[in-house]
């Protein structure tokens, strides 16, 4: 009798979790779908933040960039990507010599979006982009110069905004640390 | 309601008076027509299946399913169908040539014969048995034969051990798919499909019934769900542990033939809960509301009886899309432990139910 019992038992606690189970599926399907219609919606398409089509060197409106040249990026890079090519220019004012950015290389086509370059500079002078509709017909078009014709590097004695003044030497700290 | 019966008739009196043909060959032209038209619904019915199965389980997983060929993917299942046409078939070494190449035959004409007998509409119905329900349960499941078939003569191990499950499944399953149709016969007091039908005139069989004929269809549902090898009970084609199961070495037309018949065994075993439970063609009839039944007596009844298909069919569907797969020894359970004694209690039942 107790055996009954429990086959009875057990036969409605299954039928339960069967009709659980169709209700979640049943919740999925009614569920908007996720699927991305690409090239109709390419406008209106939306990215992942984290998601890294390609290497980008942010300039501000005064086509002014952050990096110094210092190599770092170039050094942590596994693969060569990248080509930090400088020179010692002298510093009118105080008349020290001083590193400038001439071209900043990078290679598309040998990138493994590690992300080391981003993470290792001290002055977060590249960045990531979304558009990924990276795709070429010559491989030669994949080498890209990162920073813009005729741009030079921020100077610290222009008054900076507050937020981004605070940027620059939370991260000058966090590179002392 | 329109008789479709018209139509037939007319051809039958074209053929006999109007053209003045001896019998022989009235009845071999009216055996092609109606061969052609089955054979056309069959395909047919086939690729619209294949359509909505992708596209439904596409909405399960929040995908839109094939969207790409022709307005939201319509012509997918047509290019699907062509490049199978065109795939060549691989001769295997060393098999069974013989019965290789008959196993698909045999699990097509198992479906193509269950056709026959199903009532469409009505007048819509090839042959009126009067023993129908078992013809159409001996018929659709001989394509099991088939599975075995090609099992033994593949000559491999992954399609005979999936032919044997194919073949341990269905040896179960007949019995509750069988003895749950005989709550419908019961009720209905014959076993020919038109008069399963229209018993069912005034109220199907499913409201009619109460808790019996609900239990009856429910445990139908399940087993011949499992009898069609797919969804949770796939474990004769398993592909993370068979590779395919018994159609393994199939390629081309030849699987395209499995591929056909497992879609319309789906169909089959909607259609027969339709004609059993659902009422057949028959629209919704309830009693005492006279002017209801009369403006559901204007919906075709090949609308209703496809309706109420396409419900089961989605049942089906969601089902499968819900469930992992079973084990084979949780697969022989559900059904020797759990199905089959409710289905012999719900007969008794019922019958006690009736003669009262
Ligand atoms: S993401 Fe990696 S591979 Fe690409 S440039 Fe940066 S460090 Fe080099
Ligand atoms: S991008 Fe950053 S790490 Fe690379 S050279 Fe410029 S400042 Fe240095």
């Amino acid at each position: 009798m107790k055996s009954f019992y429990l086959y009875i038992k057990e036969l409605f606690e299954g039928i339960c979790n069967l009709i659980l189970g169709l209700k979640i599926s049943m919740m999925n399907f009614l569920r908007p779908k996720v699927t991305e219609q690409y090239p109709e919606n390419r406008k209106t398409a939306q990215h992942f933040d984290r998601f890294r089509a390609r290497l980008v060197m942010p300039h501000n409106e005064k086509n002014e960039h952050k990096c110094i040249a210092c190599g770092i990026c170039e050094m942590n890079c596994p693969n060569g990507t990248i080509q930090v090519l400088s020179s010692m220019v002298e510093d009118p004012e105080t008349g020290r010599k001083k590193k400038v950015l001439d071209k900043y290389i990078y290679d598309l086509g040998t990138c493994t979006f590690c992300n080391m370059c981003v993470t290792s500079c001290p002055h977060k002078a590249i960045a990531w982009s979304q558009d990924f509709e990276q795709a070429v017909f010559d491989r030669d078009r994949l080498y890209c110069q990162l920073n813009a014709e005729g741009s030079h590097v921020e100077s610290k004695t222009i008054p900076t905004p507050k937020t981004e003044g605070k940027q620059n030497t939370s991260t000058v700290n966090g590179q002392e640390s | 309601m329109f008789d479709f019966s018209v139509i037939t008739c007319w051809i039958d009196n074209l053929l006999r008076v109007e053209w003045g043909l001896p019998d022989f060959w009235t009845l071999a032209i009216e055996f092609v027509l109606v061969g052609v038209a089955l054979l056309t619904a069959y395909a047919l019915i086939a690729l619209v299946l294949i359509y909505a199965e992708r596209k439904i389980c596409g909405f399960f997983q929040c995908r839109i399913g094939p969207n790409r060929v022709g307005k939201w993917g319509l012509l997918q299942v047509v290019a699907d169908m062509i490049k199978i046409l065109t795939k060549e078939i691989i001769p295997i070494k060393r098999s069974d040539k013989f019965l290789f190449l008959m196993a698909p035959f045999f699990v097509i004409i198992g479906s193509i014969l269950t056709f026959a007998a199903l009532p469409f509409g009505l007048g819509l119905q090839a042959i009126d048995f009067n023993i129908g329900v078992v013809y159409i349960l001996a018929v659709s499941s001989l394509g099991v034969i088939g599975i075995l078939l090609a099992g033994w003569s593949s000559n491999n191990k992954y399609s005979l051990i999936g032919a044997i499950r194919s073949g341990a499944q269905l040896v179960s399953y007949e019995l509750s798919a069988g003895l749950s149709l005989m709550v419908a016969v019961v009720l209905a007091g014959t076993m020919q499909l038109s008069e399963i039908v229209e018993a069912q005139s005034d109220l199907w069989f499913i409201f009619k019934g109460g808790i019996f004929a609900f239990v009856a269809f429910v445990i139908y549902l399940i087993a011949g769900h499992a009898e069609t090898n797919r969804g949770p009970f796939d474990l004769a084609e398993a592909e993370s542990e068979l590779t395919a199961g018994y159609h393994t070495e199939y390629s081309g037309i030849t699987f395209g033939f499995y591929y056909v018949a497992e879609y319309t065994n789906l169909f089959i075993v909607a259609a027969i809960a339709t004609t059993m439970f659902l009422g057949g063609w028959m629209p919704l009839h309830i009693p005492g509301f006279d002017a209801f039944n009369a403006v559901m007596d204007y919906i075709p009844t090949p609308i209703w009886f496809f309706g109420k298909c396409a419900f089961c069919i989605f049942m089906a569907l969601w089902v499968r899309w819900s469930y992992p797969r079973l084990r084979i020894d949780q697969l022989l359970k559900l059904e020797w432990k759990v199905l089959m004694p409710i289905t012999l209690v719900n007969l008794a039942a019922v019958a006690v139910a009736v003669t009262m």
